[in-house]
């Protein structure tokens, strides 16, 4: 045997998941994998969210049918959720050992790469998340929601965003959004080493569009209601 | 010109340090950074102060021992320019300059501008390399290479192993530095079969030093003096992804 | 002392592989039991370390550096020869030894010359299966370029990053054999004392760079890999810390110092800009391919050079040496140059400088070939300088860069010191009195990939070495003697720098010992070095403490030595009353001003014997004999 060999079957190797997980490059494929899940549910939930301007039938009949089927339904909310979970656990793991790789920091620094966007990710990632607990109890459950009517969505909706603030703070979460997603819907590809030069400057057009896009979806529900183009 | 200097000076690894201002004078614009420096240490010598310590050797831009935070960004302002091939002609008369010492957990400082860079060597025994003993090579044109991935290749190894991309990277990251390594074996043929293997134990050697993870705020890229692509880091993380999915290297 | 080479008797073209085969070796189950010492991580040190570790050698490597990689071949641009004749233009085995015997001006060992041809085509092999990305053609095979006047396409590169790439290997290689728990690197670690015992090399005193700690360390060999002695010039292309203190020591101890007076001088480097100039920055060679040389023919003529008509510019090389014109060699280049400012003709602020011109080439060719070509080497120019070679033309003047002179070894690379080897650059080399561009990469890989492994086993398999303890009075001896000097140097404190009488030195150096020498110039820099060494010990300033990072006190001992070894450089330059190669001396050259060898007195290698404090060195001579190469005179007429 030689030497080489030796020292590599002395090291213990822990199960591939484990170590998977464990590494910076692993953890962060979770990341992007989970955080894919959450570009694809903000996609999807944007355009369901859209038909707010075809009229009350039309979205309370649409989330009629999302909640007929309960197996279904729960089963993409575990999807979501373990997502969610996942991808908060592995950026706050990341964030310290980040943290930790600098105790002592620079007296000046000057970015001359980064973006407004990348430095931000761990503020915008937790406001995104404090914004998902409120949202869930304002329009999924109605906690926080004065004028809640069970499974009115489009009422809700409307009475919801009239009160000026709640506009507000869904507008600014949305701003949020659009930061986070700026970078992270370009970056996820990088950490899933899809690069190629051929395509990398699609690849970050198409981010910023889809970014544009869903940002653009989303705060057009608050900013119809409160100019009174739906009411 | 006359500069002011504010320079971290720190005896050693166990004290605290703090930054410490000088006057420069008689700066000429055509010198170096570092013959700047030289010419301090010359006069805080003449005033019976201990010199500035910062390490260097080649000043042509290749050894990568020299580099320090010149006013914040790692080997100062110019771009693909490694600190010893930086000239005073880029700064103005009158100009405060900040000069510390690259910031990071398994970067500690030694002396002033000094750090142990000793764990990118660590991540090169993990696997930065081929294993081909002396004398079992065959004959160097039986192996066939492509012109495009011998250049690009090329590019990656052009890395110094300076450690501005940590230095410089808000995550404290050496993604740059590893991937290059990484790169540069899995882009030829002659890396092919430690392929698996060698991209997992470099990148837990990375990680096992205590480096933070890659986020893509692409610091690196715009401080490395030899403009290494983060194109390298994405190649990395697929690197390992394939190997992961194709289970070599592991049990 | 006796020089005996040891060289293998019989034809040439067999003595390597005969005497292989006739050396001893070592049961592999005793491999483990002998440690090797090796002095530096450079391309000879590293690949010499990663080799015997291979073999099973416990090796202990040391190395200045705070990493191997940082070694100054890193530094090395153009490339490396092969005689692989890859481009079927007649290059063989021979025409490379011929060759580099000829461009040493017939001062080399032959048949060390024709092993090294013979290992070149080795080297590329092994360095490609490492990874080196060497450049490519299309078709995936390797590409070669012609490189410093040969006229053959035999020279490897990386782009111009060929010594990087190189050594970037070897120190991959050395790494595994770190990792596999063969070799125990001491980077930050510099040599101060050889130590012998029973007449044999058998350890190093050396000093923690970061604790200041001095400490022994022992083995049943030494190997000195530490490169060349530029810098005792202050001003070179080497990198700054490079320094003869190693081999010095190791002299001082009983080694041979061979032809210390061979430095080679190389004509395209950015000229001197001021006072505070810490370093030079060579050029790489092929711009003299497509740039042509001229000055002004009128004397302090101030003119930009746009203003210099044609009939009023010298295209000196052109006009001396019709058939080579620009591509001389690199002394005959850089002489020239020398004479055309010292008449005062030379260009730039402090008029050292010729002009590199490359208008004509990019009329001809256009600015994109041009760029293409040479873009990196124009953009560093204009980095260093401000000034944009595609607009005016750039100037250049020669400098030191290379030491030909080194420890004197035998075939086996071993030195006077029995069990002290010494290879690459800190050897006497198999470059004679002038060395061709692109072959001291190969010399450093042939000595540490294909050379020492053989000749090292052989002499641990047939040396009957006791073991030697660390606790030997030879080690504390000599440990005592080492801190004594640190004691020394830190308790002077004078007024100068060591900095400055480092370039007090270099500049008397350069003037005396230069490019040029005579009988009286080199008598003057004899008188002088001593005044200097004795203000250098009673003026010194070296702040600072002994147990902590302390760069001035590194540097202050390496200046140390440069002040020793100066003198035996320029005895030796005396001593050799002819012209060969580098060394020019102005008394001996032929009517139309060329070097004047004179064999019958001087066809011999110079070996300096230490004599003590006070004694004058005692010369050497190792008899050269040419059966395959008849001498001639050089001509690039
Ligand atoms: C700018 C430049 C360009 C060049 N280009 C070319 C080229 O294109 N082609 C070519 O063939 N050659 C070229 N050369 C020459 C060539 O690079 C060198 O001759 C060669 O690299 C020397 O290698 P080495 O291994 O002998 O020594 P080095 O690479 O100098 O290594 C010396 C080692 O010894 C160590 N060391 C020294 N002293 C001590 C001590 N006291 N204690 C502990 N460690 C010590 C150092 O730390 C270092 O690791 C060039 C040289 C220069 C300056
Ligand atoms: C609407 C919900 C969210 C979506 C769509 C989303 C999407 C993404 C995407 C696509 C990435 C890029 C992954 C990569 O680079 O590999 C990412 C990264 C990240 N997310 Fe989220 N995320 C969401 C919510 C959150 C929340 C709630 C947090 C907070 C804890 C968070 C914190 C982060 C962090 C810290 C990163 C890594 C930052 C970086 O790469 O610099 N995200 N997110
Ligand atoms: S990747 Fe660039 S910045 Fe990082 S170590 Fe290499 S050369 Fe330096
Ligand atoms: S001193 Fe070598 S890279 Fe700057």
């Amino acid at each position: 045997m030689s030497v080489d060999e030796f020292s590599m079957s002395a090291e213990k190797r822990s199960h591939w998941l484990l170590s998977f997980w464990r590494s910076t490059v692993g953890k962060k494929v979770v990341m992007a994998l989970t955080g894919a899940i959450g570009v694809g549910y903000v996609v999807a939930h944007m355009l369901g969210n859209l038909q707010v301007f075809e009229g009350a039938e039309k979205i309370n009949a649409y989330a009629a049918l999302l909640k007929s089927n309960l197996g279904l339904l729960w089963t993409a909310r575990s999807i979501l959720i373990a997502a969610v979970g996942l991808h908060i656990v592995a950026a706050y793991q990341l964030a310290r050992t980040s943290q930790k790789s600098r105790p002592v920091g620079y007296k000046r620094w000057r970015s001359v790469g980064s973006d407004f966007a990348s430095r931000t990710m761990r503020w915008t990632g937790p406001l995104l998340g404090l914004f998902i607990v409120y949202h869930l109890l304002h329009l999924t459950t109605g906690a926080v929601h004065p004028d809640f009517v069970e499974a009115d969505v489009y009422q809700n909706v409307i009475s919801g965003f009239r009160v000026w603030y709640v506009s507000v703070i869904y507008i600014v979460a949305m701003l949020m959004l659009a930061l986070h997603l700026y970078h992270g819907a370009w970056s996820m590809f990088e950490s899933l080493g899809v690069n190629h030069p051929k395509y990398n400057r699609l690849i970050r057009a198409l981010a910023t569009i889809l970014t544009a896009i869903v940002v653009a979806g989303f705060i057009a529900i608050p900013a119809a209601v409160l100019l009174g183009f739906i009411s | 010109m006359h500069l002011t200097l504010n320079v971290w000076r720190q005896k050693n690894a166990s004290v605290k340090g703090k930054l410490v201002r000088y006057e420069a004078d008689d700066i000429n614009p055509d010198m170096s950074f570092l013959e700047m420096l030289d010419v301090v240490n010359w006069q805080l010598i003449g005033k019976g102060e201990e010199p500035i310590a910062f390490e260097h050797d080649c000043r042509e831009g290749i050894c990568g021992s020299c580099g320090m935070m010149i006013n914040g960004v790692a080997h100062g302002p110019r771009p693909a320019t490694a600190t010893c091939q930086l000239h005073m002609r880029h700064f103005k008369d009158g100009d405060t300059i900040y000069i510390e010492p690259w910031r990071s957990r398994a970067f500690p400082v030694l002396k002033d501008l000094v750090v142990d860079r000793s764990a990118f060597d660590r991540i090169i025994q993990a696997g930065g390399y081929i294993s081909v003993s002396t004398g079992s090579a065959p004959e160097a044109n039986s192996v066939l290479v492509t012109k495009q991935n011998s250049d690009l290749a090329m590019d990656a190894a052009a890395c110094i192993g300076c450690g501005a991309c940590v230095a410089a990277c808000p995550n404290g990251s050496a993604s740059l530095f590893t991937s290059a390594k990484i790169s540069h074996l899995a882009l030829l043929p002659q890396g092919q079969p430690e392929r698996e293997g060698r991209v997992i134990k470099m990148v837990e050697a990375m990680d096992r030093e205590g480096f933070g993870n890659c986020t893509m705020h692409r610091e690196c890229e715009a401080v490395c003096p030899k403009a290494i692509s983060v194109n390298f880091i994405a190649r990395m993380n697929r690197e390992y992804l394939r190997s992961l999915l194709k289970g070599e290297g592991l049990p | 002392m006796e020089l005996n080479p040891k060289i293998p008797s019989g034809p040439i073209e067999q003595s390597w592989d005969r005497h292989r085969s006739e050396m001893k070796l070592v049961n592999p189950a005793n491999k483990r039991k002998h440690t090797i010492i090796m002095v530096g991580s450079g391309l000879a040190g590293a690949s010499a370390a990663a080799s015997l570790a291979e073999l099973g050698y416990q090796v202990l490597c040391f190395c200045y550096q705070d990493s191997p990689r940082r070694a100054h071949s890193i530094a090395a641009q153009g490339g490396i020869n092969a005689a692989k004749n890859y481009r079927n233009d007649g290059d063989s085995v021979y025409r490379l030894f011929y060759d580099t015997v000829k461009g040493g001006d017939f001062r080399s060992r032959e048949a060390n010359v024709y092993r090294l041809a013979q290992l070149s085509v080795n080297i590329i092999d092994q360095c490609a299966a490492q990874g080196v990305p060497f450049a490519r053609e299309y078709s995936g095979l390797l590409d070669n370029r012609s490189f410093g006047g040969a006229q053959v396409s035999r020279t490897f590169y990386a782009r111009g990053q060929t010594g990087q790439q190189l050594l970037l290997g070897a120190y991959q290689a050395l790494e595994r054999q770190i990792h596999a728990g063969q070799v125990k690197m001491y980077p930050r670690t510099e040599m101060l004392d050889l130590v012998i015992i029973d007449h044999c090399a058998r350890g190093i005193v050396a000093r923690n760079l970061l604790t200041g700690k001095i400490e022994s360390y022992v083995a049943d060999a030494v190997v000195l890999a530490t490169g060349g002695y530029a810098n005792v010039f202050y001003l070179s292309t080497n990198a700054k810390n490079s320094n003869a203190t190693a081999i010095w020591r190791a002299y001082k101890r009983g080694a041979a110092f061979a032809n210390p007076c061979f430095t080679q001088i190389h004509p395209t480097c950015i000229p001197v800009s001021g006072h505070y100039q810490s370093k030079l920055t060579l050029m790489s060679e092929s711009l003299r391919n497509d740039g042509r040389i001229w000055v002004p023919k009128q004397k302090d003529d101030k003119r930009p050079a746009i203003q210099i008509l044609m009939p009023e510019r010298d295209y000196y090389l052109e006009r001396r040496y019709p058939s080579f014109g620009n591509l001389v060699p690199r002394d005959v280049a850089s002489r020239a140059a020398k004479e055309v400012c010292d008449e005062g003709r030379g260009v730039g602020a402090h008029g050292l400088g010729v002009y590199l011109d490359f208008a004509e080439a990019i009329k001809a060719s256009g600015v994109a070939v041009i760029r293409e070509k040479y873009g990196n080497l124009f953009e560093m120019y204009e980095r260093i300088t401000a000034e944009n070679p595609y607009e005016v033309p750039m100037r250049i003047y020669p400098a030191v860069h290379y030491t030909m002179g080194g420890l004197w070894v035998d075939y086996n690379l071993m030195s006077t010191i029995t069990g002290l080897f010494v290879i690459g650059e800190a050897n006497f080399s198999d470059h004679g009195a002038n060395r061709l561009g692109a072959s001291a990469l190969m010399q450093g890989l042939a000595d540490g990939y294909f050379i020492l492994p053989y000749t090292l086993s052989d002499y641990l398999a047939t040396a009957k070495l006791d073991k030697a303890p660390l606790d030997h009075p030879a080690f504390h001896e000599s440990e005592g003697q080492v801190a004594g000097r640190v004691k020394k140097l830190l308790s002077i404190k004078g007024k100068r720098t060591a900095d400055s009488i480092h370039q007090e030195l270099g500049k008397l150096l350069w003037n005396n010992c230069g490019m040029v020498r005579t009988k009286r110039d080199l008598q003057h820099a004899l008188e002088k070095i001593p005044e200097i060494r004795e203000e250098f010990w009673r003026n010194v300033n070296v702040l600072g403490v002994d147990d902590e990072i302390n760069q001035a006190l590194e540097k202050a001992g390496r200046v140390a030595d440069f002040l020793e070894l100066a003198e035996v450089m320029c005895l030796d330059a005396l001593e050799r009353a002819e012209s060969c190669g580098c060394h020019f001396r102005e008394e001996f050259q032929t009517p139309d001003g060329e070097a004047q060898r004179d064999d019958e007195h001087f066809c011999h290698v110079s070996a300096w014997e230490y004599a003590g404090e006070q004694g004058k060195p005692v010369m050497h001579k190792e008899l050269l004999e040419f059966e395959y190469v008849t001498p001639s005179q050089r001509s690039y007429k």
